[in-house]
């Protein structure tokens, strides 16, 4: 267990770069996870963590020591992979095992440890099975327990839950997340997947495009997005196209004045809208406050969505918690959507940024 | 309500436990078509075993009766029981020296990236395409050449031979190899350099173990062409030396009695044990 620092690593292919210097430091225990949609360079970042990628420019550092051009099986960093990647021929106590063989330990001491780590995701029971005859939540807590064994310095999780079905998702994380937290690991997850992200992380880290966008806290990242990619990426956001017209003033590309926050900085810029801090025809108080036309509902359950029309360039999604009133709008009435001017977030000369937007 | 819907369950139960006309008419036409193959691959071998045991010397319909007494000619026969010895000798040597040129190279074809890797890989799968004629006659102009240059015996030595017949093994062996590695998911190697192991101990521990079927089987269908091999060998034998298959030509030439069939149902006896043997071991239909 150690302190990880990554200082400007880099990773080029040609002239493309799929990382680019990457500056992070997790600290002792930390549960850090790199977020991004695909080919935004987290998994290379991961990879050049275990080695397995060789990075064209920066270091990496262990416990302070420098692993940047370090042999993946000279590193103690344990890893778990998306399709498990057990060892097939071997028992499930054998897999365990491997690594310790590797560490030339004695014969009681592997036994021990082995069957210490199988203890700890609960397959005392299924030591002398074949990977092959586990289900594949039972297959990936072999996978942890295996990278659990060598008592690695960083535990490197690589989109270790895509693979198994949603109920068994949710199962796997929380034992990650408890194990990580009761063995004190220093732990870097990459995934593509926000929910999951928010759910286990201590830090995140957005990525796209080979850069870090934002590292923040859960609250960070959704309350103060540092970009419009952001912004669209953690949770959803309506972005309105426009332009700051004067400080704390917006004009929509559909010609709409809205009151914004006030240190947006003049001239072309988008408004972040998030579906649950707008409201409909509520009773006062608001800075802003426009008709509009719903175009779209969708029950939800705990929420109503509904698509509203401001003007012919201008659409918000609008999310209504569910509080048991008897029908909300319907297709095609009439509203007033509203919002106070901090709901709004201005990103400046960001017109087309971001990759999954909702545009309107 | 809820009884239409059971209604329905049952009605689509029945349905299907019991096809219709035309599903069992279908699987009883390709019940029929398998049998029939089956049958046109098997005839051939079934005349040669039964022929084997024919009491007469000259093969006729029906026979006049049974005896063994065949098999006894053929191992006191001096050319096939040295045939039987070189063939079995070159193919060994040749099953080997092709592994160790095909697992390497199966390796670069299945887990590299480099430029001309198709090409590589054609190129080693050439040798089962090109005609065993061309490549005797190649080869044997080959080794003239080569002789002349260096001064060295290689026309009709065992080495040269056994040197042709690896070219033989290797399709075989890259074919299978490759195709066993093809399933094997990568991140498993990774894993094991992850967890200590330096590239040796991965290959040795984690890569070998599960490329075997294959290898097993490229050495097993690699023997079984180098033993069976006649074209090339035709060219390369050295004078007064010659492989079970030229022995069995060759005695053909003069005489057709049952000795040329018993001596057939030896050899497939014999090759038919080693697969069942080496199935026991790896399951050689996994890559087959």
């Amino acid at each position: 267990m150690a302190r990880l620092e990554l200082l400007g690593l880099s990773k080029r292919y040609g002239d493309h770069y799929a990382v680019k210097s990457v500056n992070l430091e997790v600290s002792d225990g930390e549960f850090v996870v790199l977020l991004g949609p695909s080919g935004c360079g987290k998994t290379t970042t991961l990879r050049m963590v275990a080695g397995f990628v060789e990075p064209s420019g920066g270091s990496a550092r262990i416990g302070g020591v420098d692993i940047t051009y370090l042999r993946p099986w000279r590193r103690n960093t344990g890893m778990v992979f998306q399709s498990y990647a057990l060892f097939p021929h071997m028992s499930v106590a054998e897999n365990v095992a491997f690594g310790l063989e590797m560490r030339r330990l004695a014969r009681p001491e592997i036994a021990a440890r082995a069957k210490e780590a199988l203890r700890l995701v609960r397959l005392e029971a299924y030591a002398e099975r074949l990977p092959r005859q586990l289900s594949g939540g039972q297959q990936q807590r072999v996978a942890l327990a295996r990278a659990l064994a060598i008592r690695p310095d960083v535990l490197l999780l690589d989109e270790p839950l895509s693979n198994l079905d949603a109920k068994l998702r949710e199962e796997v994380r929380i034992e990650i997340r408890e194990l990580q937290r009761q063995l004190g690991l220093t732990t870097i997850m990459v995934t593509h997947d926000q929910e999951e992200a928010l759910t286990v992380a201590d830090r995140l880290v957005v990525m796209a495009d080979g850069e870090i966008r934002q590292i923040g806290s859960q609250r960070d990242l959704y309350e103060r997005p540092a970009d419009r990619f952001v912004a669209g990426f953690v949770g959803r956001s309506t972005f309105l196209d426009g332009r700051v017209t004067a400080p704390g003033e917006f004009e929509s590309a559909g010609g709409l004045r809205l009151k914004c926050h006030i240190d947006g900085a003049l001239g072309p810029a988008a408004l972040a809208l998030r579906p649950e801090r707008l409201t409909l025809n509520a009773a006062g108080g608001l800075d802003n406050r426009l008709p509009g036309r719903v175009e779209f509902v969708s029950y939800l359950g705990a929420v109503l969505e509904l698509h509203v029309r401001l003007s012919p360039a201008d659409r918000v999604i609008v999310q209504l918690p569910n509080r048991g009133e008897a029908a909300g709008p319907a297709l095609g009435d009439t509203v007033e959507v509203g919002w106070p001017r901090d709901a709004g977030l201005v990103f400046a000369g960001q017109a087309n940024a971001g990759a999954t937007e909702e545009r309107t | 309500m809820h009884a239409v819907a059971a209604d329905r369950q049952a009605v689509s139960l029945a349905r299907r436990a019991r096809p219709d006309i035309a599903t069992r008419i279908g699987h009883l036409a390709l019940r029929a078509a398998a049998a029939l193959s089956l049958g046109f691959i098997l005839l051939p071998l079934v005349l040669v075993i039964w022929l084997a045991f024919f009491r007469q010397e000259i093969p006729s319909f029906p026979p006049e009766g049974y005896s063994l007494r065949w098999f006894g000619a053929v191992v006191e026969n001096k050319s096939f029981v040295g045939g039987f010895l070189l063939s079995l000798q070159v193919g060994i040597a040749a099953t080997l020296i092709g592994l160790a040129l095909a697992v390497p190279a199966s390796l670069a074809i299945g887990r590299r990236r480099f430029a001309g890797r198709g090409a590589v890989n054609t190129l080693l799968l050439m040798p089962l395409v090109v005609p065993g004629v061309v490549l005797g006659t190649s080869i044997y102009v080959f080794q003239i050449e080569a002789e002349i240059a260096t001064g060295w015996p290689i026309l009709g030595s065992t080495a040269a031979l056994v040197a042709a017949h690896a070219l033989i093994v290797i399709p075989w062996a890259v074919r299978l190899v490759t195709a066993s590695l093809a399933g094997f998911d990568p991140a498993v190697e990774e894993a094991a350099k992850n967890l200590g192991a330096n590239p040796w101990t991965t290959f040795r521990r984690v890569t070998l173990p599960a490329i075997r079927p294959g290898i097993v089987a490229g050495a097993l269908f690699g023997f079984v062409m180098s033993f069976g091999n006649l074209e090339m060998s035709l060219f390369l034998v050295g004078a007064g030396r010659t492989t079970l298959p030229i022995a069995i030509l060759q005695y053909l030439e003069w005489k057709i009695d049952p000795t040329v069939a018993a001596a057939s149902v030896m050899q497939i006896a014999l090759i038919g044990a080693a697969m069942l043997v080496t199935d026991r071991y790896v399951k050689i239909a996994q890559v087959v």
